[in-house]
């Protein structure tokens, strides 16, 4: 019994290097799209993430500190770092007009020495009053923290569980946070207690750059949200205004550059997508119209034994929809094995926050390239389609008879 | 069934940059009957409009002007699609030339008829056919493997396999030997035998033993002897 024929199958199959190339050019645009789609998203992700983990609108530091790339490297870039002021300031900033929720931070920075089991910015908040990581570490940790527990970031290597040591005192991780894709999943968050306890431990230990420090004394950072009916901008140029040897910054002024840089990798991303898909578009165009071309005469005869011109377009769509779905599938696979793998070397290499998106948010991303990949296969053969099904059989059978 | 053409003729236009377009008839109108279990030879030299009359009556030109009947059916009354499934289901078309699909077997080519509207193919008519014109050793070479005379061969093979009630050849022996020239045209003589419309354009003069019909066609006008 003979079997059925597909003739797009065996149109394909029989010209094997062909189809070879035409797949792996829709594998390439899939790739770029869905590769580049995932890593623009995933720094959309990562900015903002970023936003919600600051938390607050506006950061009082050290005038010192504001040599502003110091805080930044610490804030965004994850370097570790720390400085204070006295808690007077505090005090001075929380007495301002316009100031809402307030919280202090202190900071401190781990060494690379045996005292410490890793070099890590350490964080200290004050349960009572923050508003900024509290609700973040809930998701992860429901109690308050004791003293000496700890909560990492997530690209820290330690567990729930395990003992870290900074500066010769032993913590206990209570909590490993999800992944934020940014300079706070290399962090530690503790409360005050305790990283009064590891700042005084660095002292002893002649290990902190302030030699006279007393930790009772000192906030890193203070933290504010406008209260009701004030602006950002009213609130900031107030303190800057008349509290002496602080800097209050807003936070979206902070993360400009990180979104300038963003909007950039964006933009060259989206160029590079461009410019590819052009050109793919252009040779699947020219792959598909010479194909038919040197296929007429086949087409012709299909036509004398029976074919209708719809049955000759649907041949034709019906060989550049397989090459779009096994392409389509080949190069997003092939994306989601270099993306989602290699994430953190992405992130490392552009140095900008980075987070991929959710599950659901992939799967919709990988959906949208493989129709895409589809739709263009379809769409570039659609113009030798209606060429075939206009063709007429006795012209081209005839040659140069009549 | 009995195909009628009343009044065809075909006009195509001739591009001509120092004169212009001009159009000229490939077939002048002409009435014309293929008759059920006959064999009708058409002869006539190269360009005397003879292939265009062939395809006009296969429902693949559409006439300038005239009609085709099939068994009392205007033939291009219907819409694309019915009529492809008539030409399907009732002729077998043996064009010029070599009209095998490159990416099937010689069996495949055969029973591709049967293919493009999902039926069950005729396997057992494949391999008689196959036998009669000395094609059986071929059944699953491709066509790049074989001859101009077997592609020929499998042409007619093909054109024959669904016993069309109408048979349709274009110089179906062009490539091929006498000994395999007189089995085919045995062969569409049998098929007029059994019953089919057959006619066959050529300029063979061989042609002639085998024709109960035959017609003389000169600068588009038609002529029966």
């Amino acid at each position: 019994m003979a079997k059925k024929i597909s003739l797009p199958l065996r149109n394909l199959t029989g010209k094997p290097v062909r189809t070879a190339v035409l797949i792996s050019l829709t594998a390439l645009l899939t790739l770029t799209v869905l590769a580049g789609s995932i890593i623009v998203s995933s720094l959309r992700q990562g900015l903002h993430s970023l936003e919600a983990r600051l938390g607050a609108d506006i950061m009082v530091v050290p005038y010192e500190a504001t040599t502003k790339s110091r805080l930044e490297n610490i804030v965004l870039q994850g370097n570790t770092g720390y400085f204070y002021m006295e808690n007077a300031l505090y005090d001075k900033v929380a007495a301002r007009e316009g100031v809402g929720q307030i919280s202090a931070q202190l900071y401190l920075a781990s060494a690379s020495a045996g005292c410490c089991s890793v070099p890590v910015q350490i964080i200290g908040f004050d349960p009572e009053t923050d508003f900024t990581i509290t609700p973040w570490i809930k998701k992860s940790y429901g109690k308050p923290l004791a003293d000496l527990d700890i909560v990492v970031g997530n690209d820290l290597n330690a567990f729930v569980g395990d003992t870290l040591t900074f500066y010769g005192v032993d913590c206990r991780v209570a909590a490993k946070l999800d992944k934020t894709g940014t300079s706070f999943d290399t962090a530690v968050f503790t409360n005050q207690n305790t990283i009064k306890a590891l700042i005084r431990s660095s002292v002893d230990r002649k290990m902190n750059d302030f030699q006279k420090l007393d930790p009772d004394k000192v906030v890193s950072c203070i933290l504010i949200n406008p209260a009701d009916g004030y602006s950002v901008e009213e609130v900031v140029n107030d303190i800057n205004i008349h509290v002496k040897k602080v800097k209050a910054i807003r936070t979206k002024e902070m993360i400009s550059g990180i979104s300038e840089s963003l909007s950039g990798v964006s933009d060259i991303t989206v160029i590079l997508i461009a410019a590819v898909w052009l050109l793919g578009i252009v040779i699947l165009l020219l792959a598909f119209t010479m194909s038919v071309n040197e296929r007429k005469r086949e087409f012709a005869v299909l036509r004398v034994i029976g074919s209708s011109r719809g049955m000759l377009a649907s041949v034709v769509l019906r060989e550049a929809l397989t090459i779009g779905v096994i392409g389509g599938i080949a190069g997003a696979a092939l994306a989601l094995l270099i993306v989602l793998p290699f994430n953190s070397l992405i992130e490392t290499q552009l140095g900008l926050p980075f987070l991929l998106p959710a599950a659901g948010t992939l799967i919709a991303l990988t959906v949208a390239a493989l129709l895409i990949a589809v739709l263009v296969s379809a769409l570039a053969s659609a113009l030798s389609a209606y060429r075939i099904s206009r063709l007429d059989p006795a012209v081209i059978l005839r040659g140069d008879q009549t | 069934m009995k195909l009628l053409a009343e009044q065809v003729s075909k006009e195509f236009l001739r591009e001509n940059r120092a004169k212009g377009t001009n159009s000229f008839f490939a077939v002048q109108e002409t009435d014309f009957a293929l008759e059920e279990g006959t064999l009708t030879v058409l002869m006539g030299r190269s360009g005397s409009g003879k292939s265009t009359l062939l395809n006009m009556l296969g429902g693949l030109s559409i006439p300038s002007s005239g009609r085709v009947l099939l068994d009392g059916n205007d033939l291009y009354a219907l819409p694309d699609r019915e009529r492809s499934h008539q030409r399907n289901r009732h002729f077998g078309m043996i064009p010029q030339g070599q009209t095998a699909l490159q990416s099937l077997t010689v069996l495949e080519n055969i029973l591709l008829p049967y293919s493009l509207y999902g039926e069950e193919p005729d396997a057992d008519r494949a391999e008689e056919l196959m036998q009669l014109l000395d094609i059986g050793s071929l059944r699953d070479a491709k066509p790049a493997e074989l001859s101009g005379g077997e592609l020929r061969r499998t042409a007619i093979a093909r054109a024959l396999i669904r016993r069309p009630a109408v048979i349709l050849a274009d110089e179906p022996t062009g490539d091929l030997d006498d000994e395999n020239t007189a089995a085919v045209f045995r062969l569409l003589k049998n098929a007029a035998g059994a019953g089919a419309s057959v006619l066959v354009v050529t300029h063979e003069n061989d042609a002639m033993q085998y024709a109960d019909r035959l017609y003389r066609m000169h600068a588009g006008v038609l002529t029966a002897e």
